[in-house]
């Protein structure tokens, strides 16, 4: 270990024992959070989250492809994050390393568990067709604290993705787009999912339009991360606290006040104490944040 | 490729509406990032980039390192959402030669033989991708380099020219690139108008080269100015700061 570590160590422990921290927050505030939506053109749905001077942004593309055997009916997501060079000294070219593939395992479970995405609805063809959904994040500035960063942009960016049908339909032949046109038309017949317009009646069947539909969601759950430093618990650390904290937790609360994901890393323990003071920060900010990301999507 | 989009109108204007001598539209943001020690934001047109400057520092591996000067490590990456189809991240053949001739164009404006056994590293990432990447990317590189205040003889800047339904013109679209008879991206140093990068493909006569490459340097001078207006405009708002 290097001397810097140790001498930072030392400043911020000591701040802590006045109860404060290095930029002035108090130990259970959030820097300013920023979200941003419909950033990338290209992308089906996109996000640039800042938390402080962390940032953010995720795309998501999506794809028609074939769905896994034993979920024949199900459409299929995937996530990948990016730690490029570009964010931080720290960060090398070349395949994900153990932190970006964790980072997008989090990200992931926490989409993929709570049952975000509804994909039962993405059903084209059972066995067959299902959409893929493409969640890929990238670190464009690292001050710390990428599981919110990240996971905040993944939710802002799928809540507002459009399920992209007409660029499909574009890539087929004349044949093929009537059959196809068919079959994705059914989709809208699926409670939840028909509200989408498509053709207006009977008469204009052979012309039926098929557009593009929000991607279907349900309400997400929200991550919130804090690290504990000797014996202090911080939330949302910046890069200076997360690089010299002994244990992170990360707790996902819904907007019921359930938790429904946590992921603990990091070397150090929790008490019990420390846990319950954790969800407590967690289930506070957790309502905060949801109320920005409800915002950032225009509602 | 041939298609049968009408890439110029009958009144003369291209699909976006420009006129054949026209770029689009340019913005240029300097030190947008915390962590990297020079960074921009430039939009050209859809194009959406971001460039990061780190260094100089040590050169790692070792054996990459000159005894007599520094190395420049430009590396070009797109983003996987940046494109219609998903590209899957990571290095393709593509993008490693893209990275290969921006880190060439700006080793030759860098004083590197002030920083010996040194890298600078060029991250240069397509948040957004619609034609003329590369250009858009090692201009956005020049002034990530500026702000991070490495020595340099001159800021580099680029853009491109290209051939559509017989006509040159300037800077290509996402159409006229596909659809498009020739295309021609130069970089060069504005001081002296010395060319840094220069790439063709498609088909020119000689005459039509010629005039492709003078409407590109023109080109490239225009971008300057929005360079080093941006820069300024960084510059500005430190000392702006500072007496605060």
């Amino acid at each position: 270990m290097t001397i810097v570590p140790v001498i930072k160590r030392d400043y911020i422990t000591k701040l802590a024992e006045q109860g404060k921290r290095i930029d002035g927050r108090t130990f259970d505030n959030y820097r300013t959070i920023d979200i941003e939506t419909k950033v990338v053109n290209k992308a089906e749905g996109s996000a640039r989250v800042k938390i402080g001077n962390t940032q953010v942004l995720c795309g998501i593309k999506m794809d028609i492809g074939e769905p896994f055997p034993d979920t024949p009916t199900t459409g299929v997501m995937s996530t990948a994050a990016e730690f490029v060079p570009l964010a931080s000294p720290d960060f090398e070219s070349g395949p994900p390393r153990e932190n970006a593939i964790e980072l997008a395992r989090v990200v992931d479970r926490g989409v993929r568990e709570s049952q975000v995405i509804q994909l039962e609805k993405l059903c084209i063809a059972p066995s067959e067709k299902v959409w893929l959904v493409f969640i890929d994040i990238h670190i464009l500035d690292y001050d710390g604290n990428l599981f919110d960063a990240a996971s905040l942009a993944a939710l802002a960016a799928l809540l507002t993705t459009k399920v992209p049908v007409s660029r499909f339909l574009k890539t087929l032949n004349e044949k093929e787009r009537a059959s196809w046109q068919e079959q994705l038309a059914d989709i809208y017949r699926i409670p939840g999912v028909n509200e989408v317009p498509f053709g207006s009646d009977e008469t204009s069947t052979n012309q039926k339009k098929v557009e593009d539909f929000p991607l279907p969601m349900i309400e997400p759950p929200i991550s919130c991360t804090a690290v504990k430093i000797n014996d202090f618990v911080l939330f949302d650390p910046c890069f200076d606290e997360e690089v010299i904290a002994d244990v992170r937790l990360t707790v996902a609360t819904d907007h019921k006040g359930d938790l429904r994901a946590m992921q603990k890393g990091l070397s150090g323990s929790f008490t019990r104490e420390e846990i319950q003071k954790v969800i407590k920060g967690a289930l506070d900010n957790g309502q905060e944040i949801r109320k920005k990301l409800n915002h950032s999507i225009g509602k | 490729m041939k298609s049968d989009i009408k890439l110029i109108t009958d009144e003369g204007k291209r699909l976006d509406g420009r006129g054949p001598h026209d770029l689009r539209k340019i913005k240029i943001e300097a030190g947008v990032l915390h962590r990297a020690d020079g960074s921009c934001y430039l939009e050209w047109g859809g194009n959406k980039v971001l460039a990061a400057v780190y260094g100089p520092r040590e050169a790692v591996p070792r054996h990459t390192q000159n005894p007599l000067k520094a190395i420049v490590q430009a590396r070009y990456n797109m983003a996987a959402f940046s494109v219609e189809d998903r590209k899957r991240p990571g290095p393709d053949r593509r993008s490693v030669e893209i990275s290969k001739v921006i880190s060439e164009a700006l080793e030759k404006v860098i004083l590197t033989e002030y920083f010996p056994r040194a890298s600078i590293d060029v991250n240069i990432e397509v948040l957004d991708a619609e034609a003329g990447t590369r250009c858009a990317g090692l201009s956005a590189a020049a002034v990530a380099l500026v702000d991070a205040g490495i020595p340099m003889r001159d800021i580099p800047v680029a853009c491109a020219a290209g051939k559509i339904e017989g006509q040159v013109v300037l800077d290509l679209g996402k159409e006229e690139d596909n659809f498009g008879d020739a295309d021609l991206p130069i970089a060069i140093s504005p001081r002296t108008d010395e060319v840094l990068l220069l790439q063709m493909d498609g088909h020119f006569t000689v005459n039509e080269f010629n005039q492709a490459f003078d409407l590109a340097l023109k080109g490239c001078h225009t971008v300057s100015e929005i360079q080093k207006k941006a820069i300024l405009e960084k510059y500005q708002s430190v000392v702006a700061e500072v007496q605060e």
